[in-house]
């Protein structure tokens, strides 16, 4: 527990002091929300293309920090270190996911209220969206972080993360876009389906984070 | 796998009659579908390779999880075969899949049916196994990344069919009858041996894929010992490698 501590309080304070990648997946957010709106050639969105505007961007904008995440261990040594340190590996992934989450609660913190004011009419929906978005990043984190070793540790790299990522993600905004729905339905926010979708992404995030837990110590060994 | 299994041989043969006898009673036996009369016998056909890909997922991740609780490397090339024959079975069934779609409803592609859309995104995850697997260098690493790989996605399996079957609206109908439902026995008969008969098929080409990997790994053991001393063989790759050309 005490080297999980460590380790997450490591990467937040390397965060705060490179800012390499919070105000690169904010900015993409924002920029992304631009391009939607004359993509799409809308104003204003509601229900599904709500819905679908805002995750796409959450998705893609959280790539951006799952390609980094694991950049300092693989430069600097840092698989290196933690394989002569007598931890549990797997606090590496629980440190990663917890960093993972932190970061996309920061640029949901900045992404939703800009997508409100952009697109929305109402602001009534977001605090039960807030908690989707809260399962959301869970599900992303734990993917994520257990899929962004592989991609560091092989030739590939940056490649090899988003190719095998986004089709393990596809059930988690399945969900997501399902609980999301009905929140941002025209006329105020509808609650019919979306206690079956929260389910839906607590266990995705439940399973996948068991998964990550089992198998990280075997992305390490060497 | 383990157990002693018959001689490659003697399953070859097996999957020779059964599939036959399942072809034979496909076209002999089987009756017309009220409804879709005679191309509806492809069901028999794309039915069994889809879950004989499944299955062999399945096989996949069992054999990861033995591969990293063993180490032993021949659960890790039977992992990679189990999902190489899985990926080639998954683009069967998709090509046998649209005709059967394009025939029976009009188009080749159907969003609606949730069985179609899961069976393409688990198809999706398991194709990126190949980049996946080539891009780790170290033989060791790469056996260990592919067999985590490989308990990841069967873990994903089942949560994603579940999720894009709560996707489609409840209203919507059941274009078609599952196979356990609503078959007369004629049909449910020929079906089960035809799923017998591909599951021997696909059981006969892992066998043969491991045989050839086998040998290939003797066949270069024996090369490098013939001119020890010469360049050995450096690829670090468990998949096809071509034989050497004139090295004697």
């Amino acid at each position: 527990m005490n080297a999980f501590k460590v380790m997450l309080a490591k990467d937040l304070r390397v965060e705060l002091r490179t800012l390499q990648s919070l105000p690169a997946m904010a900015l993409f957010a924002v920029t992304t929300f631009v391009i939607f709106r004359f993509g799409l050639d809308r104003t204003s969105l509601e229900g599904s293309l709500a819905a679908g505007v805002l995750l796409v961007t959450v998705l893609f904008a959280a790539l951006l920090a799952i390609n980094r995440l694991f950049v300092a261990e693989r430069d600097e040594g840092g698989f290196d270190a933690i394989r002569l340190a007598p931890v549990d590996p797997s606090s590496l992934y629980l440190a990663k996911v917890a960093a993972l989450v932190v970061y996309l609660l920061a640029l949901e913190a900045v992404a939703l209220p800009v997508f409100a004011v952009f697109f929305l009419d109402g602001a009534e929906g977001m605090a039960p969206l807030a908690g989707i978005l809260l399962l959301l990043d869970l599900g992303l984190a734990a993917t994520g972080a257990l899929v962004s070793t592989i991609g560091a540790n092989s030739r590939a790299r940056d490649l090899l993360t988003p190719l095998v990522l986004l089709p393990l993600l596809v059930p988690l905004m399945i969900a997501a876009a399902g609980a999301a729905e009905p929140l941002l339905a025209a006329g105020g926010p509808a609650y019919d389906e979306v206690g079956k979708w929260a389910g839906t992404l607590a266990l995705y995030d439940l399973t996948f984070l068991l998964v990550g837990y089992a198998v990280y110590d075997f992305l390490l060994e060497d | 796998m383990s157990l002693k299994m018959p001689s490659l041989r003697a399953t070859a043969a097996a999957t020779a009659v059964v599939l036959g006898g399942a072809f034979a009673l496909v076209f002999f036996y089987a009756p017309n579908d009220a409804d879709q009369g005679f191309v509806q016998k492809i069901f028999y056909v794309h039915v069994p390779i889809a879950i004989c890909a499944l299955l062999g997922f399945v096989v996949a991740a069992i054999h990861a999880i033995r591969h990293l609780r063993t180490g032993d490397a021949v659960h890790d090339v039977r992992s990679y075969v189990a999902i190489h024959m899985g990926v080639i079975f998954g683009t069967a069934a998709l090509l046998t899949g649209a005709i059967w779609a394009r025939a029976a409803w009009g188009k080749w592609w159907v969003w609606e049916e949730p069985t179609l859309v899961s069976f393409l995104i688990v198809y999706l995850l398991y194709a990126t196994y190949y980049p996946l697997r080539y891009a780790i260098a170290d033989r060791e690493r790469q056996a260990r990344y592919a067999s985590v790989f490989a308990i990841t996605a069967g873990a994903f399996v089942p949560l994603n069919f579940m999720a894009v079957r709560l996707a489609e609206s409840l209203v919507h109908p059941r274009v078609f009858a599952t196979a356990e439902g609503g078959l007369p026995g004629s049909m449910m008969l020929t079906f089960l041996v035809a799923l017998a008969g591909m599951a021997l098929l696909f059981v006969t080409l892992m066998r043969f894929e491991l045989a050839a990997k086998a040998t290939r790994g003797q066949i270069s053991r024996l090369r490098r010992a013939l001119d020890a001393g010469g360049a050995a063989g450096t690829s670090s790759r468990i998949a096809p490698v071509a034989p050497a050309e004139g090295g004697r």
